[in-house]
């Protein structure tokens, strides 16, 4: 089931990458992922890529999901009239449990790209986020979407 | 028939993509200090230019083409971040003042950057 699914992938790389869509050139592109997957057949064995792709897929659908999500709040916010009564911004700082340097660059970037947060600065040590909220309600809460939502999904694609 | 959809899809992408970069780019006069703007910009703009690769991709109908928008969609969610972080960091350490409708502000206390 996932070796059909990551060879169909394959196919529709080569397909694009060809740059013709024809029929018969797509099994062309399949027959040569079979006979590529074959040759790596030793390392395709390990689980261990497969429950990884699928963590990244999550992560890039959570991902592409709260970007339409901001982007539409961003939008509503943009219009509404008297638009300086609706904003509470503040800077908080987000304690990160995340080590790496790819890691806390990701998280970064997600947080500035997903609805109300935008990064400002990391701590030098590297123990903080400081984040930038456009309506700061509840500190507690801004910290604790962040932690369980993009954090847990990054520690777990990388752990 | 089935390829008739394309142009559909990519005339209604293009369209909504422009509408959020006019979003972001109002957002950019409306909003009161830069770090707020810097919200609509890196938000709102994303998604317009994003929806317009996509829209790129939809009609092309040349692999490579739809190749290049994908990569090109995402150099701009890795750059676009950035470079509103950077901007943002950059005017808090210049002392650009924030709104005064600012309520919490937790890197007043934190040391200031070396460089």
């Amino acid at each position: 089931m996932n070796f059909a699914m990551i060879s169909l992938v394959l196919a529709l790389v080569w397909v694009s990458i060809t740059g013709s869509f024809s029929a018969p050139n797509l099994v062309m592109g399949w027959i040569i992922s079979l006979i590529a997957m074959w040759v790596v057949r030793n390392q395709m064995t390990t689980p261990v890529l497969i429950t990884r792709m699928r963590r990244i897929i999550g992560l890039i659908y959570l991902f592409l999901y709260e970007l339409l999500m901001s982007a539409l709040r961003v939008a509503s916010l943009v219009l509404t009239p008297n638009v300086n009564t609706h904003l509470k911004p503040g800077i908080i700082a987000f304690p990160v449990s995340a080590k790496s340097d790819v890691e806390i660059t990701l998280l970064a970037n997600l947080i500035t790209l997903t609805p109300g947060t935008l990064s400002v600065d990391v701590a030098e040590d590297r123990s903080v986020i400081y984040v930038h909220c456009i309506s700061v309600d509840d500190k507690q809460k801004v910290i604790r979407d962040i932690a369980d939502g993009f954090e847990a999904k990054i520690i777990e694609v990388f752990e | 028939m089935f390829s008739a959809i394309f142009p559909i899809l990519a005339g209604v992408s293009i369209l909504c993509g422009s509408i959020f970069s006019l979003l972001a780019a109002i957002g950019i006069v409306r909003l009161p200090d830069l770090f707020t703007r810097m919200h609509a910009a890196s938000k709102a703009g994303t998604m317009g230019a994003g929806l317009m690769f996509l829209a790129v991709a939809l009609i092309s109908f040349n692999g490579p083409v739809i190749l290049r928008a994908f990569v090109g969609f995402v150099f701009l969610l890795l750059t676009a971040p950035v470079s509103a972080h950077l901007l943002a960091r950059a005017a808090y350490f210049a002392k650009q003042p924030m709104t005064p409708l600012t309520r919490i502000d937790d890197l007043k206390n934190a040391p200031p950057p070396n460089n």
